[in-house]
């Protein structure tokens, strides 16, 4: 392991100025703003970092698009909504299967999550336009497959030839009656990153499909889990521990999810946000329509998980739940702590590095605490500041020119089915004892002083970072992966969990502990050099007697 | 059942494109991109097109894939995109300083009218591209063909790198296609074999096989050079493997330079590979090396081994076209009937040769180009196979329907190694083969009950 020897100590500052040195200087200036050294909690003005901007062109950069955001991460795990791309074959045919969302069809049997709907727009729907074909497409599924609802979205050829895919949706809805037909204005070059798409996925379901199911829910305990998109199976542990619970799951927005639990969010009496950055904007607007308040919560780590249980368990305030609650913590948590402490015997004061897209590169370094290694650096591909910086931000972040054109619905309290969850001395009663709703306070505070906080990380930047600070382990996605192991430093992919998870919960955990034991523990880094590159001064010749 | 809501009634469908069997142009042109030594190949479009083809190659070749992108906003798609592009190359040679850079378009891109040439020639007399390196690209909009044509316009583009010249320099160009790494080093090893100098263009050997040595190079060893393009117009000949991958280039250097070319099919399987065998000695003007007709004697011998489990077995094929074309060819050549034959490309002469290859056969083949796997799995509802062959997408018909499945082709997502054993040649057929009877003695050993159970077979 002789290419992990740590000599230099360096101070960030130095890195920093390292990361930037090769830039032109536009470049430089513009990437000084994204690359900051944090202060943590000690600072009283901490830095502010620049987020959700434009991507430099020719940098390498990890990000997708706004169709990847809204389809391929919002819309796409729901099993029994047909999702077809308007668009050329490529974009629906990147996003079939591709991430790891995963789906049981259910009692019902409807699961069109193997499948892969497209337009295949050709070059004389580029020129006619494409909208008698979708419509043609639209009749196709519908007579095929009979599904509750059909989804179109929107590719990047569609908003510039004009196809105006909403009122195609719209006659189609109208005709079939039974079916319900939305579309995604969700473009490639809108926004400046897959943000954009989450926003827009966002606006659409909360308008077309949110709260259409008024039949009462009689359970208990109600909640939506936001922002949980079950992959490697996460949806599925965090609802095993729920249930155990008797915490009743209305909704996940939207891993494993299904049209109903879309259309009856709204019976729900709280919002758990797992991931901030993609689903914030349904938290806030179940809360303005339909007084559900919301909770920022995070099922990775088993300390997150007994910490986010009882914070659910605090909210209803019921000494039956509560209790549940600290009977399930006590009966999973002695498993899940033989084994860290197994693991931390190897993986104690390693390091480890996570650039992730929107949220992981937060919620991760819950577990890597948990084995006892420390994030040097960290960052998301498209978080904005309130992920950085927590969401106290929100009101100074100007909206720039890019991201302008993203609508913001105008949601009002709804006159027949608004209702506040708790009376305002409730509220206040709970935020007395320290509660903290609608809140969240990012990535930064949970990071060490003077650790290294990147947004939008390029491929240069990650290469000389593994180079100048050696880390022990790196996380971030397939792009990434064989490069940076090139150089001989184990990596974990954060967003397909290099086919394994589930990582959430407190079996998640588990999973996590050794999969990490196993890659800081590989000897297949000691493989690099061969006998004679690492002795090869010929000193003697061999003899044969 | 994974794909439950696939009826077995056939109806037809115009407009709505279920499981394709193709994906878009500038994936192709990206991997033909990264066959050029110190090359980057770049997305001109919004970056999401990047990211996603990066992903696919990456998920094939377990291997890095780079590739740079213009990164257009919702700005640049209304009035251009030409201040991206040329913020992208000076920001390329700047920080990754490649030696190339190719660059392909997208349908965004190209739905917008962006004049590649134009952008290249402003950006070179804007002295954003450093001396001695190049740009060059290829429109590749995505609405037209598949992935395969995107292939065929960057190895266009490449030849079109060639500069005119009296001198021929005695080299042969070879167009591999669209081939594995592995491929590509055993075609060299093959045309090393029997004395022919050659240019090989793509050549992703070296590049998307590379070892791990704790050093990372973002841009390889192999790759064919700018100086061999530009020396490709002296070449004797022209060798093009594959009608729809590597003929377009193949035919415009005959035209433009002069130099004659000659378009077989890929050489996978037995006759496909005599041909093209047959054709570098008549190019070297040499005799066949023994130790070539003794490879090709082991996969004879083989095939007669193993004819017996092979006479008449049904498949269902899906794929590229250059690749099923030799495929069903070498199917046939041991008596397998491929009966349902599929490819998401377009192109009519496709067809036509899928039934000359299968005329003999005793059912009749359907086939489709432009089709899509939809299709092909009511086809299988409706009669079933024996074995299915294509891309790792093919798992789920596999499954639903316990058919024996060959992963073959691209991209095959969810198996590991494939980069570094070859399928063309009389090696590549002998590994087929393995692969193929493994599977359907695999099935007959688990199906088999247990008086017919056999040790010997």
């Amino acid at each position: 392991m002789s290419s992990k020897t740590k000599v230099v100590q360096w101070d960030p500052a130095d890195i920093k100025d390292e990361l930037l040195k090769k830039y032109p200087p536009k470049v430089a200036r513009k990437r000084a703003k994204q690359i900051m050294i944090n202060e943590a909690t000690e600072s009283e003005a901490p830095p502010e970092i620049v987020a959700n901007v434009r991507t430099i062109p020719g940098i390498i950069t990890m990000r997708g698009c706004t169709y990847a955001g809204c389809k391929g991460v919002i819309m796409g795990p729901t099993r029994d909504i047909v999702n077809i791309t308007h668009g050329p074959i490529g974009c629906g045919f990147y996003s079939w299967l591709t991430r790891r969302n995963q789906t049981s069809a259910g009692p019902d049997g409807e699961n069109y999550m193997p499948y892969c709907f497209s337009t295949d727009m050709q070059d004389q729907d580029i020129i006619f336009g494409g909208e008698k074909k979708l419509e043609a497409a639209i009749q196709e599924a519908y007579d095929l497959f009979h599904p509750k609802g059909i989804c179109i979205f929107s590719t990047c050829p569609v908003g510039l030839i004009g196809d105006d895919v909403h009122a195609v949706a719209k006659k189609m809805r109208e005709k079939f009656g039974d079916c319900n037909v939305f579309a995604f204005s969700c473009e490639g070059y809108k926004g400046v990153s897959q943000s954009a798409g989450h926003h827009i996925a966002n606006n659409e379901v909360f308008t077309h499909l949110v709260g259409t199911n008024e039949e009462p829910r009689k359970e208990e305990y109600k909640i939506n889990l936001l922002g949980e998109y079950n992959i490697g199976g996460d949806g599925f542990e965090i609802d095993r521990v729920l249930k155990k619970c008797g915490i009743t799951n209305i909704a996940t927005f939207s891993g494993n999810s299904t049209y109903d639990q879309f259309a009856s969010a709204q019976h729900a009496d709280l919002s758990c946000v797992m991931c901030h950055r993609s689903i914030n904007y349904v938290a806030d607007m179940l809360e303005t329509k339909y007084g559900i308040p919301w909770i920022k919560v995070n099922f990775i780590g088993a300390e997150a998980t007994a910490k986010s249980l009882r914070k659910i368990g605090e909210y209803f305030g019921d000494k039956k739940l509560i209790d549940k609650i600290e009977a399930v913590i006590a009966e999973e948590l002695p498993e899940v702590e033989a084994i860290a402490k197994d693991v931390r015997s190897r993986t104690e004061g390693k390091t480890a590095m996570l650039f992730v897209g929107g949220s992981r590169a937060h919620h991760y370094q819950e577990l890597f605490n948990e084995m006892g290694m420390k994030t040097l650096s960290a960052g998301y591909e498209f978080g904005h500041r309130d992920d950085y910086e927590g969401r106290r931000v929100i009101p100074d972040i100007k909206v720039d020119a890019d991201s302008r054109n993203i609508e913001e619905l105008d949601v009002e309290a709804d006159e027949k089915y608004y209702k506040p969850r708790k009376t305002p001395e409730e509220i206040k009663a709970l935020e007395d004892a320290g509660y903290e709703f609608k809140h969240y306070d990012g990535l930064n505070p949970d990071m060490d002083k003077g650790s290294i906080i990147i947004d939008d990380l390029n491929q240069y930047e990650a290469e000389k970072l593994v180079e100048l600070l050696k880390p022990d382990l790196f996380c971030a996605g397939i792009k990434e992966k064989y490069s940076i192991q090139k150089l001989g430093v184990p990596m974990k992919q954060l967003h397909s969990y290099d086919s394994g998870g589930p990582y959430a919960g407190f079996k998640g955990a588990i999973n996590f502990y050794k999969e990490i034991d196993r890659l800081v523990g590989s000897k297949v880094w000691s493989y690099m050099k061969a006998p004679w590159q690492e002795n090869p001064e010929l000193t003697a010749t061999f003899v044969w007697e | 059942m994974l794909l439950r809501h696939t009826p077995t009634e056939i109806k037809e469908r115009k407009s709505l494109v279920v499981n394709p069997a193709k994906t878009c142009q500038p994936i192709g042109a990206m991997y033909a991109a990264l066959g050029i030594k110190g090359c980057l190949p770049h997305s001109h479009g919004s970056q999401g097109c990047c990211a996603y083809h990066r992903s696919m190659l990456t998920r094939h070749y377990k291997e890095p894939v780079s590739a740079a992108t213009s990164s257009f906003t919702e700005g640049a798609s209304v009035f251009g995109g030409q201040a991206n592009l040329i913020q992208a190359i000076n920001n390329i040679f700047t920080v990754y300083e490649p030696e190339v850079i190719a660059v392909h378009t997208t349908c965004l891109s190209e739905t917008i009218g962006d004049d590649l040439k134009q952008i290249v020639t402003k950006a070179t007399k804007d002295g954003k591209i450093p001396e001695g390196k190049t740009v060059f690209g290829a429109p590749t909009p995505s609405y037209v063909g598949s992935h395969v044509t995107g292939f065929s316009n960057m190895v266009k583009a490449m030849a079109q790198l060639a500069e005119p010249s009296s001198e021929k320099n005695g080299k042969v160009n070879i167009i591999p296609g669209w081939v594995e790494p592995c491929d590509m080093e055993e075609i060299k090893r093959l045309c090393s074999m029997i004395g022919v100098d050659t240019t090989m263009f793509p050549d992703t050997s070296g590049v998307l096989n590379g070892p791990l040595s704790g050093e990372y190079k973002m841009f390889p060893d192999g790759g064919v050079t700018i100086k061999e393009l530009k020396e490709s117009g002296q070449a004797t000949g022209t060798i093009a493997l594959g009608e729809w991958c590597s003929a377009d280039a193949a035919r415009w250097l005959d035209s433009k330079h002069k130099v004659p070319c000659t378009v077989l099919d890929m050489p996978f399987g037995l006759k496909a590979t005599d041909r093209f065998i047959d054709v570098l000695r008549t190019v070297a003007g040499v005799s066949i090396p023994d130790s070539i007709s003794y490879e090709r004697g082991q996969l004879v011998d083989l095939i007669s081994d193993m004819h017996q489990y092979f006479y008449g077995k049904k498949v269902a094929i899906f794929g590229d076209p250059d690749q099923l074309i030799s495929m069903v060819e070498f199917l046939r050549s041991i008596d397998m009937c491929p009966v349902y034959v599929v490819t998401g490309t377009p192109g009519k002469k496709f067809e036509k040769r899928i039934k000359e290859l299968t005329a003999d056969m005793p059912y009749e083949c359907k086939v489709k180009a432009k089709g899509d796997m939809f299709l092909m799995h009511q086809w299988i509802k409706n009669e079933p196979v024996d074995l299915l062959m294509g891309n790792s997408y093919g798992k789920y018909i596999a499954r639903d329907e316990d058919i024996p499945f060959l992963r073959w082709g691209f991209p095959i997502t969810d198996r590991q190694g494939h980069q570094y054993f070859p399928t063309v040649g009389y090696k590549g057929g002998l590994r087929l083969l393995e692969k193929i009877l493994g599977l359907l003695l695999d099935r007959k050993d688990r199906d088999s009950p247990e008086e017919t159970f056999e040790l010997v077979l």
